[in-house]
């Protein structure tokens, strides 16, 4: 993109390859940047909540500061970038609510390693975005600051958990946005939004002050304009951490410099599994379009079998509400958070606390995997869910013998409407089909935009990669988006 | 009805790690509450644990130690509860692949025969904080500086048939955690706290009777009371027909009693399930072989040596291996007075008896080892006598001075054998004693020494315990006799 492009577009609809362009350039300055970004949310984000807090006077004093560092030549890899993390990740001095009445009124005292990270880059922290209560969910329903909705369709859902990120991106609210993915919440919300979103290996990006969903498939992310920027964040949010026992220390590329190679020889596996029943016809179609235009690239297209896929989800809710189960204990009113009123005693404080600080869905996936390792209920449902995850890991590293890539649609459909499932929890964990066998297995996995419905829905193609395969998914994502258009197309109604 | 009682022991020993299991704040003992609690103790949100490389290494000591299968692959789990010294809402224990698998610890009888107590199991885990029930105006206080301290829970079969073999055995695990160097042992700050399973059955039956677990007992000599008490409940119970309750109970050390803190209708169902936090942790042979390798000298050891090495008794010998730090501390002094008869003595003697007058341990003893030696080597040399060096002591005690030297110096304790200062007062004490004198002199040679005790006595109060006693004795007899 030629500085004289980028003069010619409004600074929200610039990458942050382009902003880091125009940046060095001097056509704006940071301050310049976030104050234009601070602008855009106080004007439009009444109709899309994405944001939960904001900080606009620190946001101003780092863009400062980045300027300053950008005159002298210090700058690092994000400076002066705007960007937003969601609310789960822990800022040291800024509310972090994890979208939750329980921590409403919880300010840590220290950042989140991939918020330091950010820091350390130079980025500009505009605020934290909305989400699902503590993670659960695939709609961004269960937040305690009301739903974030759907920049494509105002009666739509954002998707979940990461609603707030991926609606904020999309309404170019914020050039990039961090999110968390447990069984799919980076890149739900990035298909339903029409944005690129990056779930990294298990172990790649330190969970260090993200307050934690389920320990064992959680794990953080960017959701960007596209695979040029994801890669970009990547560089910024990996790294090996000491402080936390499952970060990976594994060398770490740098992800935008193989961004270009050729796809040539590149070989990309279809899932059987993954095209069966409950699948939207136009959900289908585009993704199928999309896979067919790889060979155009100079890929080849086979297809696979994931024979225990059916299983995922089923094993993911005994996995995910037991971890969760004992995570969300620490929850109980006594140090930080939520107290109830006037507690009569020890037994009274913790029920009530708990009982008003939490939303109805993250009670249920306490009280599903409190029963799932109850004395009697462990061998059937605990060790058997860890048998079938077993099971998916297996089928990936047997699939990932005979090709390089997996590809699929993000989630079964586009964008739902808001209300459509919240009555019925199991047509909502269904969402999370395609991507909960990847957090499962701990695998890296894309979604990038591959087309509008006639209805004007985004749908996502996810890319899934071997163990610490993101350059691999980064260059193919960014091949694809240099010979298509879907990630430019912008939702309706957002200048 | 003749009864016969069963005990199987608990222990949670507090591992001598500088910081915690699985954080890095200070696990120093008596800081202000909530000064050594980070924000992983505290369960912040978003907060993770790293374990603590030296906790395993100090389990797998103790391990070793006892003769254990070292769990070659070991990983953590979370205990499930509720209640407010436990931040987590959890706490991170081992289940089951503990670090120690099975071994054995030999305890010494009365009767000089040793026997053989099994040991289940040892497992690493985080010790909570501590609430505390006072002063807090119908509330309770949380001190969260004890939570993630690391403990090793040993857990004995059922071997142990009275309360004094648990208390042997006790003692004995006492001995070795703290020659080992894991454990500061000091039970009144709860370094070493027992869990006391106990039932009874009519002797010869087979079958175990219905047990019951007295919890959180922090010293030998309450571990023996509260057994005693529990036990004669039990046999009562029966006797009168009733059965016994698989219960919880807590001695109270204060009022001698006993009560129920829950029964099994109310235990916690803790949903154990491995630690998505902490990847498991697996040993090779090469890093177990160079802990082996590096293993300080165990108790029965160093008893055998001190008798070869310095020729003690067998009985001072035991006494003095049986602590680490006394023994430390003997042979501190030791090498440095060079002798090891005189060292036992006081070691045993004066400063046992000081040290336990004034209720501290040996760690925090007054007068260190040198200073002993010092006083030692004066008598040795015979700067002063015996009864002297006891003022010289107490006069280290309470830090008079640096050492036996310069407390004889200022304090003018230099023994007397100047023969002709000695003469002078011996001519006084014959002037003032003419009749003794001349008792003395018409005695049998039989009786004399007996009666030479009566003016080296008064020469000693002359000279305020300073003079040479065996140049008076020498003097005296020459004047007297002469």
């Amino acid at each position: 993109m030629s500085p004289n492009n980028i003069k010619q577009r409004s600074l929200h609809q610039l990458s942050i390859t382009e902003l880091n362009a125009g940046l060095r350039n001097k056509d704006f300055s940071s301050v310049e940047l976030t104050q234009h970004f601070i602008e855009r949310i106080e004007r439009l984000d009444t109709r899309f909540n994405s944001f939960i807090s904001t900080c606009s006077e620190q946001a101003l004093a780092a863009a400062n500061y980045a300027d300053q560092q950008l005159a002298n030549g210090n700058a690092g890899i994000l400076c002066g970038i705007p960007i937003a993390h969601k609310d789960l990740f822990c800022t040291n001095g800024i509310r972090t609510s994890c979208g939750s009445k329980m921590l409403d009124n919880f300010v840590p005292p220290y950042d989140a390693t991939i918020v330091e990270n950010c820091s350390n880059a130079g980025a500009v922290v505009l605020g934290k975005t909305n989400m699902d209560e503590f993670a659960m969910g695939s709609s961004n329903e269960n937040s305690f600051y009301g739903p974030s909705v759907n920049p494509w369709g105002e009666n739509c859902v954002p998707g979940g958990s990461s609603g707030g990120s991926a609606a904020a991106v999309a309404a170019q609210l914020v050039p990039a946005a961090t999110a968390s993915d447990t069984g799919g919440s980076i890149r739900q919300p990035a298909s339903f939004c029409g944005v690129t979103g990056l779930k990294p290996t298990y172990g790649r990006v330190s969970r260090w002050g993200m307050v934690a969903y389920a320990s064992s498939l959680d794990q953080a992310g960017p959701i960007t304009k596209n695979a040029e920027d994801a890669a970009t964040m990547l560089n910024v949010l990996a790294s090996f951490d000491k402080k936390d026992s499952t970060s990976i220390d594994e060398p770490k590329p740098d992800y935008t410099a193989t961004l270009d190679q050729p796809l040539n020889g590149l070989r990309i596996g279809i899932p059987k599994e993954y095209f069966s029943d409950g699948i939207d016809p136009e959900v289908a179609k585009l993704t199928q379009e999309a896979i067919s235009f790889y060979e155009t690239l100079g890929a080849s297209i086979k297809e696979v079998s994931l024979p225990h896929t059916q299983l995922a989800v089923p094993a993911y809710y005994v996995i995910a509400p037991a971890e969760c189960s004992a995570n969300l204990s620490r929850f109980d009113g006594v140090r930080y958070g939520y107290r109830c009123e006037n507690p009569t005693d020890l037994e009274d404080l913790y029920k009530r606390s708990r009982a008003e600080g939490f939303g109805e869905e993250v009670k249920r996936r306490i009280l599903v995997g409190a029963y799932a390792l109850s004395a009697g209920y462990y061998d059937a449902y605990y060790r058997k869910a860890q048998q079938v995850r077993r099971l998916i890991k297996q089928d990936f590293d047997t699939v990932f013998k005979d090709v390089d890539l997996i590809a699929s649609p993000t989630a079964p459909t586009p964008a739902f409407g808001l209300g459509e499932k919240t009555k019925d929890p199991v047509s909502m964990y269904l969402e999370d089909i395609y991507t909960l066998p990847v957090n499962l297995a701990g695998l890296p996995a894309i979604s990038i935009p591959c087309g509008l419905t006639q209805q004007n829905k985004p749908v996502g193609l996810q890319l899934i990669g071997n163990y610490f395969s993101e350059a691999l998914l980064l260059n193919s994502a960014h091949k694809f988006q240099q010979a298509t258009d879907f990630h430019q197309q912008t939702a309706p109604n957002i200048d | 009805m003749e009864w016969e009682t069963v005990i199987g022991l608990e222990v949670h020993v507090q591992l001598a790690t500088a910081t915690k299991i699985f954080s890095g704040a200070s696990t120093a003992f008596g800081a202000e509450p909530n000064t050594q609690a980070c924000a992983i103790d505290l369960a912040m949100p978003g907060t993770l644990p790293v374990a603590n490389e030296q906790a395993f290494r100090y389990a797998i000591m103790f391990g070793l130690a006892i003769d254990a299968d070292i769990g070659k692959r070991s990983y953590f789990e979370r205990k499930n509860y509720f209640y407010p010294d436990l931040p987590k809402g959890y706490q991170t224990t081992q289940l089951d692949q503990p670090i120690v698998g099975a071994g054995h610890i030999d305890i010494e009888l009365d009767d000089g025969s040793t026997k053989r107590i099994r040991i289940h199991h040892a497992h690493l885990e985080e010790d909570a904080g501590k609430s505390l029930h006072e002063d807090f105006q119908g509330m309770s206080g949380i001190d969260l500086n004890r939570a993630g301290t690391p403990l090793i829970e040993i857990v004995s079969e059922p071997d142990m048939t009275n309360s004094d073999e648990a208390v042997a055995f006790a003692k004995k695990l006492h001995s070795i955690v703290t020659s080992l160097g894991i454990c500061d042992g000091e039970m009144s700050q709860g370094s070493m706290r027992f869990d006391v399973n106990i039932s009874v059955r009519p002797k010869g039956q087979v079958e175990l009777g219905t047990r019951t677990e007295t919890k959180n007992l922090n010293s030998f000599k309450f571990m023996e009371e509260a057994i005693a008490l529990e036990v004669e409940r039990q046999i009562d119970e029966i006797e009168d027909g009733r059965e016994i309750i698989q219960q919880t109970r807590l001695y109270d050390a204060d009022t001698k009693t006993a009560r129920s803190m829950r029964s099994k209708e109310d235990a916690n169902d803790y949903r154990y399930f491995p630690c998505p936090d902490l990847l498991p942790v697996i040993f090779d042979d090469a890093y177990i072989m160079q802990i082996k390798d590096n293993l300080p000298e165990l108790p029965e050891a160093r008893c055998a040596r001190f008798i070869s090495q310095y020729a003690l008794s067998d009985y001072d010998a035991k006494q003095l291996a049986e602590n680490a730090a006394i023994a430390n501390y003997f042979e501190a002094c030791t090498e440095q007075c060079g002798d090891a008869k005189l060292s036992a003595n006081w070691v045993m003697g004066e400063l046992a008896a000081s040290l336990n007058t004034h209720e501290l341990s040996i760690q925090n003893s007054p007068v260190s080892a040198g200073q002993l030696a010092s006083v030692i080597s004066r008598i040795k040399d015979k700067t002063i006598s015996n009864k002297i060096a006891k003022q010289v002591f107490d006069a280290l005690w309470n830090k008079e001075g640096e050492d036996a030297d310069s407390i004889i110096e200022a304090k003018g304790l230099k023994q007397v054998s100047d023969t002709g200062a000695l003469g002078t007062m011996i001519d006084e004490v014959i002037a003032a004693n003419q009749k003794q004198v001349e008792n003395y002199r018409n005695a049998d040679a039989d009786k004399r020494p007996k009666m030479l005790g009566f003016f080296v006595g008064q020469i000693m109060k002359l000279s305020k315990g300073q003079a040479n006693p065996q140049l008076v004795n020498q003097l005296l007899q020459e004047k007297l006799n002469g």
